[in-house]
């Protein structure tokens, strides 16, 4: 199989070098701030993200519980930590996140073999009832889990090797981009082995894996062991970078999130969840400071995604990308503009009643004026209820008569898509 | 005795509620085999509404109208968002309901705020049924039970003994000769993914001032009830009403009991040190063991008995 990786073309190589590359300059070229945390936290929910979409992506199988083996690998890493600055074990902080690995990789070998007896819906459940045992648990342990506060650690211990203490967020950052960079040539080398290749044959028809002679239920399990292996260095490296870790890193809510994130980047494509963890953390972090409403907005979004573009964000990128290559853009722009003011004008419609309604219930009477991109407006006039109501029906409308035009427009392109690829490969 | 009896009379009525939900959410995995992650959204929608609706109207109105409002709902669902994620397949369906419960969630709080709201349970079944012992049991339980096990009679009948019960059955396993006898199947789905979404609005309206009605009721109880659908079999409703109630007996049970242990082992004389490295677990009392009781009936269900209960298929 090696042969086969370095056999890949050079593009392949320049991919992995240019990515390597921007690693190393991201750091220099988002400078203020606190760009550098919001990098770093990226880098972990990339690693997350990935091994998240070995199970979803690549083998079929909807995890609820995935933060499981993150935040258990998390907990042994904040644990290796506190008896590595206690002088008990002798481990440097860089190879921690091996040690949050091999956590998760132990308890993926042990609920794995509970939760791959089944596959479709039925995994889902039982994945969720998993991460709500662990969380319950973690309550009922508070000598391991810390209880409500979690455990808390300092990553600055030992001597430090060639001048690097980790005190530093850029030494954290670089640490973290070295992980992750292996992690992803790692899982990226995974999906072109026999197994990475079975995972996904079991994925699309079961019935006949098994026929081959394969063990469906053996293959699943295996690959669940893998992702729950990278799963655990992504929670080793949050450990590291946060110095704490609480209850809420088994949560179900954690599990969400990447489920969230990883879908609306894309889980048809290796790269999708690593859109997905930049979207993330935009989201979290950067929304949440404009609006309370960013979770309803995420909520949507994700629903949107789901009924529209399954592909995620690395999808439309990709079918947009195909459209420019074959040169259709000139063929469905005059239908493309005007679904895309359509939309426009529907969604700042609703944005505007959302802020709107939000500020009525959480500020009360004392405070009337909802703050929309600079535009106060009072919550309790009517004008701005009809503005509101008036852009949502305009746009409306104006998506209902052009969307049949452009999904009309849209697939005579794609056909002739297809037919142009199909003449190129005779 | 009295301890036992109570804590029976309890843990049923608790059962009986998780099967009112878990009988939704079977139906409508066993016809569409979509699972709905946002079944227990719509309880907690049953009980806003009825919380709404009984402040302005009573109570007896809430109890009809609720449901029906959270089944409509339900079926504007099905027809505008789940129809048109069905061509893509099970887990993309599964994405869009949580998608879903995500949304519910902050509509929710968006609407009535984070806190709980007042929903009283209405004066003529407020008070005690009947004094056994010395122990009372109130009459609110009595009557969630009798509203169980109406809804499970109806359900029965309606599945058995009607026209379109017959129609929903067919549908279930032979969904295209029934569509060339000329009948709308589609149709049929949204009127279960309907009824199932009223039920569990029914179970929020009676669950809703039996415990408290807030944004945190939808997670509490929607783990549980996909314990119950996996312990029972997947879309078994016979199997649902076994697990349901197992499961609300073992977790009552559970939760009145305040042994460890570490106290087992006293009795039999065998003494356990505060310096035991494993001290943690055997102080552990089976109180508190009990909110990962169903996840570990779960597990062992799992390994024994993959099927469930009473399940007919491997999935």
């Amino acid at each position: 199989m090696k042969r086969h990786i370095l056999s890949h073309s050079v593009g392949t190589l320049l991919v992995w070098f240019g990515f390597a590359v921007l690693l190393i300059v991201a750091p220099k070229v988002f400078n203020q701030g606190a760009s550098l945390s919001l990098l770093s936290q990226m880098g972990t929910l990339m690693i997350f993200g990935l091994s998240f979409n070995m199970l979803l992506g690549q083998g079929g199988m909807l995890s609820f519980g995935h933060a499981v083996y993150s935040g258990l690998g998390a907990f042994f890493a904040v644990h290796a930590m506190n008896l590595a600055a206690a002088g008990v074990l002798t481990i440097p902080v860089s190879l921690i996140p091996l040690v949050g690995g091999l956590a998760g990789m132990l308890f993926g070998i042990l609920f794995g073999y509970v939760t791959t007896k089944k596959s479709g819906t039925t995994f889902s459940m039982i994945t969720l009832g998993m991460v709500e045992l662990v969380f319950a648990c973690s309550l009922m342990f508070p000598k391991f889990f810390g209880g409500e506060g979690g455990i808390s650690t300092n990553r600055v211990m030992g001597n430090p090797f060639l001048g690097i203490t980790f005190g530093p967020q850029i030494e954290v950052y670089y640490l973290i981009a070295f992980w992750l960079f292996v992690s992803t040539v790692a899982m990226f080398a995974f999906t072109h082995t026999p197994l990475g290749r079975m995972i996904n044959a079991v994925r699309d028809n079961p019935e006949r894996a098994e026929f081959i002679g394969y063990d469906t239920q053996w293959v699943r399990y295996l690959t669940l062991i893998i992702s729950a292996f990278f799963a655990g260095i992504a929670g080793g490296l949050s450990a590291i970078n946060f110095e704490i870790v609480t209850a809420e890193n088994v949560s179900a809510l954690r599990s969400g999130a990447v489920l969230l994130f990883s879908f609306i980047g894309g889980i048809g494509y290796f790269y999708g969840p690593m859109i997905g963890a930049v979207a993330g953390v935009f989201l979290t972090v950067m929304l949440s400071d404009f609006t309370k409403a960013w979770q309803l907005y995420l909520g949507i979004f994700f629903i949107f995604i789901v009924m529209f573009a399954p592909g995620g964000i690395a999808g439309i990128w990709a079918s947009y990308y195909r459209m420019f290559k074959f040169r259709k853009m000139r063929q469905i722009w005059p239908a493309f503009w005007k679904i895309c003011c359509a939309g426009l004008l529907t969604v700042s419609g609703a944005i505007m009643a959302i802020e709107m309604l939000y500020q009525r219930s959480l500020g009360g009477d004392q405070e009337p004026i909802a703050k929309i991109a600079g535009v106060s407006l009072n919550v309790f006039e009517s004008m701005p209820w009809c503005i509101a109501a008036l852009l949502c029906l305009i746009g409306g409308v104006g998506f209902f008569f052009t969307q049949r035009r452009f999904i009309a427009v849209w697939n005579s392109a794609m056909a002739e898509i297809e037919v142009a690829i199909l003449k190129g490969d005779a | 005795m009295e301890f036992t009896l109570i804590t029976l009379l309890n843990g049923v009525s608790y059962g009986l509620l998780l099967f009112m939900l878990s009988s939704g959410l079977t139906l409508i995995f066993s016809m569409m085999g979509v699972l709905n992650f946002a079944h227990a959204s719509f309880y907690m929608l049953g009980a806003y509404f009825a919380a709404m609706l009984s402040s302005h109207l009573g109570f007896w109105p809430a109890l009809v109208l609720a449901p029906i409002a959270v089944g409509i709902l339900g079926a504007l669902v099905e027809r505008f968002g789940l129809r048109r994620v069905h061509q893509y397949g099970h887990i993309p369906e599964l994405l869009f309901t949580f998608g879903l419960s995500y949304v519910i969630l902050e509509i929710v709080q968006l609407i009535w705020g984070r806190a709980s709201i007042p929903y009283a349970i209405p004066a003529e079944l407020d008070g005690p049924l009947f004094t056994l012992y010395t122990t009372t049991f109130p009459k609110y339980r009595a009557f969630m039970m009798l509203v169980a096990m109406v809804m499970l009679i109806a359900i029965y009948l309606l599945l058995t003994k009607t026209r379109i019960g017959l129609i929903i059955q067919a549908a279930l396993t032979h969904p295209d000769a029934v569509e060339a006898l000329g009948h709308n199947v589609p149709r049929v789905f949204m009127l279960v993914f309907g009824g199932g979404c009223a039920l569990a609005g029914l179970a929020g309206v009676v669950g809703g001032n039996a415990f408290v009605t807030e944004p945190g009721m939808a997670a509490t109880l929607g783990s549980i009830i996909f314990v119950v659908v996996v312990v029972g079999g997947m879309g078994s409703l016979g199997g649902a009403f076994i697990a349901s109630l197992l499961i609300g007996i073992l977790q009552t049970f559970a939760v009145a009991l305040d042994y460890s242990l570490g106290s087992v082992l006293k009795f039999i004389g065998v003494g356990v040190q505060m310096t035991s490295p494993w001290y943690s677990l055997f102080s552990l009392t089976i109180s508190q063991v009990a909110p990962v009781m169903p996840y570990l009936l779960l597990v062992l269900i799992l390994i024994f008995r993959p099927r469930g209960l009473l399940g007919t298929r491997e999935g």
